[in-house]
């Protein structure tokens, strides 16, 4: 399926997801400046935010688009170092394999927080 | 004898920025602060489920970044972060044809239209935002 998805449908969700994650990421970052700096990072200040439903959804969003982005854009480069049916196979399944595992773990920080269980 | 293919440079050929001008520096810095982007975003998804270790887990490992090193690698963080975006946006305006010029018969010197000034603009503001952004970076980090 990945292989066989346009590349102009591809770029249109690596632009997608660009756009979305600037505006969240944004936002994520503006949370960090509403207290001093080192403030904001105290582990009472994080489990709060986690446990604020709409911010950990927030950032579940966040974890997703860019997680999506990131390794899409890796795959670009590194289809452009080389090409190859087989090398690209590898590459697609590869990134998408790094890309559901990453959102996999950040997930669980996410939710186990979330939920209360820290 | 084995045929030379000349126009093989591998990865010395796609991030040698002396050739083309401003257009392939930013070619190299988007491809190397995209990078340097995924990197750090694996780390930082990493270093925040330390918190499931409890306070005294979170407490460590935000030691480990809040030193002299972690806040030079965090205002080198908000510059690549910053300058992604703004070239990113650039590119993105440039696929959709906004600022490329209008299609023209190639004359020589055969300039492409689309290498002009106004996305040389682009490039230089995001390379001057990104050092900003970098300097408040660090007023905050220091700052306090």
């Amino acid at each position: 399926m990945v292989n066989k998805m346009r590349e102009s449908i591809i770029m249109k969700i690596h632009y997608g997801t660009a756009l979305a994650a600037v505006a969240l990421v944004a936002v994520h970052v503006l949370m960090r400046l509403t207290q001093s700096f080192s403030e904001s990072l105290e582990y009472a200040n994080v489990i709060a935010n986690y446990q604020f439903l709409p911010y950990a959804g927030m950032l579940e969003i966040i974890l997703i688009l860019l997680s999506i982005h990131g390794f899409n854009g890796l795959r670009v480069i590194l289809l452009e170092l080389k090409q190859g049916k087989k090398y690209e196979k590898a590459v697609s399944y590869g990134c998408v394999a790094a890309m559901v595992g990453l959102i996999a773990y950040g997930s669980r920080t996410i939710i186990m927080v979330n939920m209360g269980v820290v | 004898m084995e045929p030379i293919d000349e126009n093989k440079e591998g990865i010395g050929g796609m991030i040698n920025p002396r050739r083309y001008g401003i257009e392939r520096v930013a070619y190299l810095l988007m491809r190397l602060s995209g990078l340097g982007l995924l990197a750090y975003f694996i780390g930082h998804i990493y270093e925040t489920s330390s918190i499931l270790k409890g306070e005294v887990g979170w407490d460590e490992f935000l030691a480990i970044t809040q030193t002299n090193e972690g806040h030079a690698i965090l205002a080198i963080v908000i510059a690549m972060c910053v300058f992604h975006t703004v070239n990113g946006i650039r590119v993105m305006l440039g696929h959709g044809g906004v600022g490329v010029g209008k299609p023209s018969r190639p004359d020589y010197p055969y300039d492409p239209a689309s290498q002009n000034y106004r996305h040389k603009i682009g490039i230089y503001s995001a390379i001057v935002l990104a050092a900003i952004a970098m300097m408040y970076g660090l007023a905050v980090m220091y700052g306090e």
